[in-house]
Parts: structure tokens; C-alpha cells; sequence
């Protein structure tokens, strides 16, 4: 069995968001640069953890991304990945992330996609619904549990006030965010193992990209706390009701 | 050449969040100058054509109960067949959880530039460029999209429902439906709550509340306020809440009228789920907790003597 695990580089969930050159590019000055938690903590270890459970199992990794992001994917494969692949290019719009893997993906016959809920920094959403289409795969989005039996795939997902479970043959593309899986910190064997997986890089296939950003903004900032004195709570209770108008 | 909006529904019902989209999509037709049309897939038992009021002016019916569970691509290729019908130029989602599954599918279909989290309508002065959320609403991004086609995804509550027109015609829209790959075996609601990610108040609790069994006293000030209970990474972490109700960068990203957090520190990673929240209460001890500088009112003190008495305040309007 095959897996692919979509990997994106994204700012520290610390950092401070602020933007250059007439607000047209993040300041990445001094920004630590992390794997999208969702890519890391749930898609790729739910993947490490059904090759646990099966050795038979085959984990690439793909990141559309130019030199940059090299350390981020070592990470990722230092963590568990068998081999992996970089797209060199730096686009933000998902078709074109999206077509690049779609591309690695037919060439490699996955029987499994995983990428994270969203990425944190363009908050899309949108990549593996479209690597989907471009595939024509099912894709179960917001997974927050994954189970195999066979070629059988049992999923558990986020829908609104609750969640519900849905089955699927594969191949099949999901996305995934909490629950899937726990955590893990990458251990000294891995580490020293990653250095010599293979990362192999590609040049982009031709894919217009239909979106370009045109500018940021940060929001303006709050005019400031009103306090309300501990002993008066009904004051609150009245200011909500009466200037806030929300309750 | 319509706007069309994709009208959603779930259970029969449809969703809150339709009458928002509706009136975005009628506001986006108005200043192309083109008409707002719905499409609606599944059976729906209340009046369809009472979403008319909201300003649209025909809607597209597929009333077929095989569709009332959404699967992501045989919607896709039913709202492509109307898209090419009715010859619409933007499509219309909300960004919530079917938006977020059809959306994208029917961008890549179609080829065509897609805005996911769009807060206000496009700015049509030079382009397109629609104004969406970046960086867990941190900032927002101007997206100008290029393409013949356009989709914009809505986030829920950034835009009021805004009721003027009348009815709307109702047409049967007849689509070839093929057999999903997926298939749903169960479902499970959460019953009698609101459910978080569709809730106008929130009222959340951290660490600061020391353990499970006080969580009595939150529940009770969400039941008087119609709120949805949410709680921070550490709470669910630590076992004391289930796990869908961590907000936050890791959790579910909210943005009610109301959120309350109570006894919550307001870490970066906290802040980034709740920061598009319109009105934001905190509730900390600690004067120098970094929620308050992120907050619009706040009380510094003890949440144990804080909320019984909010909660009699509440029972009292
Ligand atoms: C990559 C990453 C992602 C993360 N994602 C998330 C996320 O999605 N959501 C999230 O919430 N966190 C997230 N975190 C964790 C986050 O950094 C904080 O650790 C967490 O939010 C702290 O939770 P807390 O405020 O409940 O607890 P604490 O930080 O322990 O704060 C408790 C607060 O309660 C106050 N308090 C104590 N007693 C009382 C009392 N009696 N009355 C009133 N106030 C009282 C204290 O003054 C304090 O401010 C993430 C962290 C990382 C590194
Ligand atoms: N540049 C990229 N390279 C590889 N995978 C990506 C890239 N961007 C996004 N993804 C994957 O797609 C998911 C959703 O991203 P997005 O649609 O941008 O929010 C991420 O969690 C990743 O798994």
C-alpha cells in the first residue's frame, strides 16, 4: 500500500504577522518556520501509524515549494517518511499547488492522499478537495478518525453539531485535522535517518493560477477593554445587552 | 449569466447559514447587474421559495432524497451540469463544512479561481479582488482572481442576512446523478446543544477552572445565554471537555457574535480561533493575562465567584 502525505511549510503558530514592500509580501524577517501542524500531527503520523501496523506500507511525502522549505521536509521524513518529493516553485494559489500533486500522485498510484485540514497561514482549505477532483477520487474532508480493513476505508468526520462515519474504497484523498492521531517528536535515529532518504525534485508542470494576491491588511487594532468592576457582574450582563446588543 | 448560490441543507433544513450567502450572492448580482439564482440539492421540507426573501429570484431544485447527504463529488458534477445549464459567470458557497468539501472539487472542474473564507463582497474597481481571512484571522488577504468563472466560499457570520425581495420561483432542475462512492453508516448528533461551529454565543472556559466537575456553573450561563459551551486546548487535552470543543489554531476557528472566555490565558494559539469573534468578554483573575488586550469588556476576578452571579444577572433579563 501507498500513502502520499502532503506537506506545507507555514510561519511558527507564534510568530508575528506583518507584511513588507507596500503590504504586498509577509515580513519573513526573523519568522521560524514550522510543518502546518495539521500536515504533521495528523496527516503524517495517522500514515506512520498504519505502517506500524503493516510494514508493507510505502509513505512519500510532496511539498510544492522552492529550497526553502528542505528542512521542513526533512523534519517531515525524520519523523517517518520513506521518501520524498519537492515541486520547486512558491505559489499560494491552491490549483496550482494542487496540480503539482495531483501530477506526482498519478505517476506514483497512491492508494491513499493525505493532507492537513488547512493550511494556517492562507487557511484555504481547499487543496485536497481539489487534488480529489483533479484525480477523480472521493475525498472525505475534516477527518478526525481513519480506519482500513482491506481496501475498505472507514472514516470518521467533522459535520456541523457532531460528526458521522463514512465508508469508501480506495484510493482515496482525505484531509485530516484533530483526532486523527497524537503528536510525535522525531527521535535521533530518524533524524540521523532522514539525511539520506531519497527528496527528489521536480520542475513544475504548466497550470495557470486563477488567483493572485494582491495586497494584506492587518485588522484595525480594538479600541480597548472596558472593565467591569468583580462585585457587578450585572453590569456586564446589562452593557451586552444594551450597547453591545449581542445577548 | 446569474450568480449562482449553492443553497444548503442538511437534515431537511437548511442551514443557517444559507440566508447569509443568499444575500451576499444577491449584493454580488446587483453590482454586476445580473440576476441571483439558487441551487438546492435533497428534499427540504420547509418552503423553498420563502428564501426568495433574501434576493433570490429562482431557484434551481434537484428534489431528489438521494442527494440529502451530501457526497462532495456527485454535487460537484450536479452544480457543474447547472453551472453550464444557466450559463452562471460566480458561484456562491459559505465556507463551512460543505462548502469546504464541494467548493474546491468544483473549482478544479471548472477551472476556475476560488476565494475561500471571502469576508466582504468583491471589489470590482479594478478586477475582481475578494477580501478573505489569512493567518487564522490574523489579517486578511486581497485576492484578485482571474478566471471567466469565479467561486467565492463565504465564512459563516461575517455577513447579516438581510431580508427585502419576495418569493422566489421554484423550478425542477433535472440533473444526472451518479452512484457516490461514498457512504454514510452512521451519524451522530450531539443532542440538545447548540452546535459550536453554528453558534451567535459562545461561552468558553481554560484551565483556570481546575477541573471537570466545575464545569456545572459554564454550562449553566450557556444554557440562559443560548450559547454553545467551547473550552481551550489544555481543557480537552487534559480530558476535562470533549474534543469538539477546543477552539483555537488546532481547534475549530469561530467567529460568533458573542465569546466569553472565561478562566482562559488567551495564547496566540487561542486567539487565532477566536479573533474574528465580534464581541469578545474575558474573565481572568490575573489583570495581566493577555486576553484582556485582545478583549472588548472584562472582569478581573475569581470565575468562582464571578459566574454564579453573571448567571443570576442573566436569568433576570
Ligand atoms: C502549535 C500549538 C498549537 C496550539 N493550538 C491551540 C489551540 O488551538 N487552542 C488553544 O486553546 N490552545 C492551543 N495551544 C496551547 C496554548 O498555547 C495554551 O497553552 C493554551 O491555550 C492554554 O490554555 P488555558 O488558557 O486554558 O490554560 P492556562 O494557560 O493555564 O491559563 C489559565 C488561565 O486561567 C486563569 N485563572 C486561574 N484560576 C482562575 C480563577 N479562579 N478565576 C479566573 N481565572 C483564573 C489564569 O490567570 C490563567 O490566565 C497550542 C499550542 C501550540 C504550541
Ligand atoms: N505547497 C504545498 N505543498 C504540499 N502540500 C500542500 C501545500 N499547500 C497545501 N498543502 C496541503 O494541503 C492542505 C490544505 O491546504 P490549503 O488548501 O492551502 O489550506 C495542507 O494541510 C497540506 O497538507
Amino acid at each position: 500500500m501507498k500513502i502520499l502525505v502532503c506537506i506545507s511549510k507555514t510561519p511558527d503558530t507564534t510568530a508575528k504577522i506583518a507584511f513588507t514592500d507596500n503590504n504586498t509580501k509577509f515580513a519573513e524577517a526573523g519568522v521560524q518556520w514550522i510543518i502546518n501542524p495539521y500536515d504533521e500531527w495528523y496527516a503524517l503520523v495517522r500514515a506512520i501509524e498504519l505502517k506500524e501496523k503493516d510494514p508493507s506500507v510505502v509513505i512519500h511525502l510532496i511539498t510544492v515549494g522552492t529550497a526553502d522549505v528542505e528542512p521542513i521536509i526533512r523534519k517531515a521524513l525524520a519523523l517517518g517518511g520513506d521518501e520524498a518529493f519537492r515541486v520547486n516553485a512558491s505559489s499560494h494559489d491552491s490549483f496550482f499547488i494542487s496540480s503539482q500533486i495531483a501530477e506526482i500522485a498519478k505517476q506514483g498510484n497512491y492508494d491513499l492522499i493525505f493532507t492537513g485540514k488547512e493550511t494556517i497561514d492562507y487557511n484555504s482549505s481547499s487543496v485536497g478537495g481539489m487534488v480529489a477532483e483533479l484525480l477523480d477520487l472521493p475525498y472525505i474532508s475534516l477527518a478526525t478518525k481513519f480506519e482500513l480493513n482491506g481496501a475498505t476505508a472507514t472514516v470518521t468526520r467533522e459535520i456541523e453539531g457532531g460528526e458521522e462515519v463514512v465508508e469508501a474504497s480506495l484510493p482515496l484523498v482525505v484531509s485530516c485535522q484533530k483526532g486523527m492521531a497524537e503528536q510525535r517528536i522525531p527521535n535521533m535515529k530518524g533524524i540521523m535517518g532522514a539525511r539520506t532518504k531519497p527528496l527528489k525534485v521536480s520542475d513544475p508542470v504548466n497550470a495557470e493560477a486563477p488567483t493572485s494576491i494582491i495586497s494584506f491588511e492587518t485588522p484595525p487594532p480594538k479600541a480597548g477593554v472596558k472593565l467591569i468592576p468583580a462585585d457587578n457582574p450585572a453590569e456586564l450582563i446589562r452593557l451586552l445587552r444594551e450597547e453591545a446588543k449581542v445577548i | 449569466m446569474p450568480v449562482l448560490i449553492f443553497l444548503d441543507q442538511s437534515d431537511n433544513t437548511i442551514k443557517k447559514t444559507t440566508p447569509e450567502v443568499i444575500t451576499y450572492g444577491a449584493k454580488l448580482a446587483a453590482q454586476l447587474g445580473i440576476t441571483a439564482e439558487g441551487i438546492l440539492l435533497g428534499t427540504v421540507s420547509s418552503d423553498i421559495a420563502a428564501l426568495g426573501k433574501y434576493g433570490v429570484t429562482k431557484i434551481h431544485h434537484v428534489n431528489d432524497e438521494k442527494l440529502n447527504h451530501p457526497d462532495g463529488q456527485v454535487y460537484t458534477q450536479i452544480i457543474a451540469q447547472a453551472v453550464d445549464a444557466i450559463g452562471a459567470k460566480v458561484i456562491v458557497f459559505s465556507n463551512n463544512l460543505h462548502g469546504k468539501a464541494i467548493a474546491p472539487r468544483l473549482a478544479a472542474k471548472l477551472k476556475a479561481g476560488l476565494v475561500s473564507g471571502a469576508v466582504a463582497l468583491p471589489d470590482m474597481s479594478n478586477g475582481f479582488v475578494v477580501k478573505k481571512t489569512v493567518f487564522s484571522g490574523k489579517a486578511f488577504a486581497n485576492i484578485s482572481v482571474n478566471t471567466g468563472i469565479k467561486i467565492i466560499s463565504v465564512n459563516p457570520n461575517a455577513f447579516q442576512a438581510e431580508a427585502s425581495g419576495g418569493a422566489a420561483e421554484v423550478v425542477p432542475f433535472n440533473a444526472t446523478i451518479n452512484a457516490a462512492k461514498t457512504k454514510v453508516v452512521s451519524v451522530n448528533k450531539i443532542k440538545g446543544e447548540i452546535p459550536l461551529s453554528e453558534a451567535e454565543r459562545v461561552v468558553s472556559a481554560g484551565r483556570g477552572l481546575k477541573g471537570p466537575e466545575n464545569w456545572k456553573m459554564i454550562e449553566e450561563l450557556a444554557s440562559v445565554l443560548h450559547a454553545a459551551t467551547a473550552c481551550s486546548r489544555a481543557v480537552a487535552d487534559a480530558g476535562w471537555r470533549p474534543h469538539h470543543e477546543h477552539v483555537g489554531q488546532t481547534g475549530l476557528a469561530i467567529a460568533p457574535n458573542l465569546y466569553m472566555a472565561i478562566a482562559i490565558s488567551g495564547a496566540i494559539q487561542h486567539l487565532a480561533g477566536v479573533n474574528r469573534s465580534k464581541v469578545i468578554v474575558v474573565i481572568n483573575k490575573d489583570p495581566e493575562a493577555p486576553f484582556f488586550k485582545a478583549a472588548d469588556y472584562g472582569i478581573v476576578g475569581d470565575a468562582f465567584e464571578v459566574v454564579p452571579k453573571l448567571i443570576e444577572a442573566a436569568k433576570a433579563l
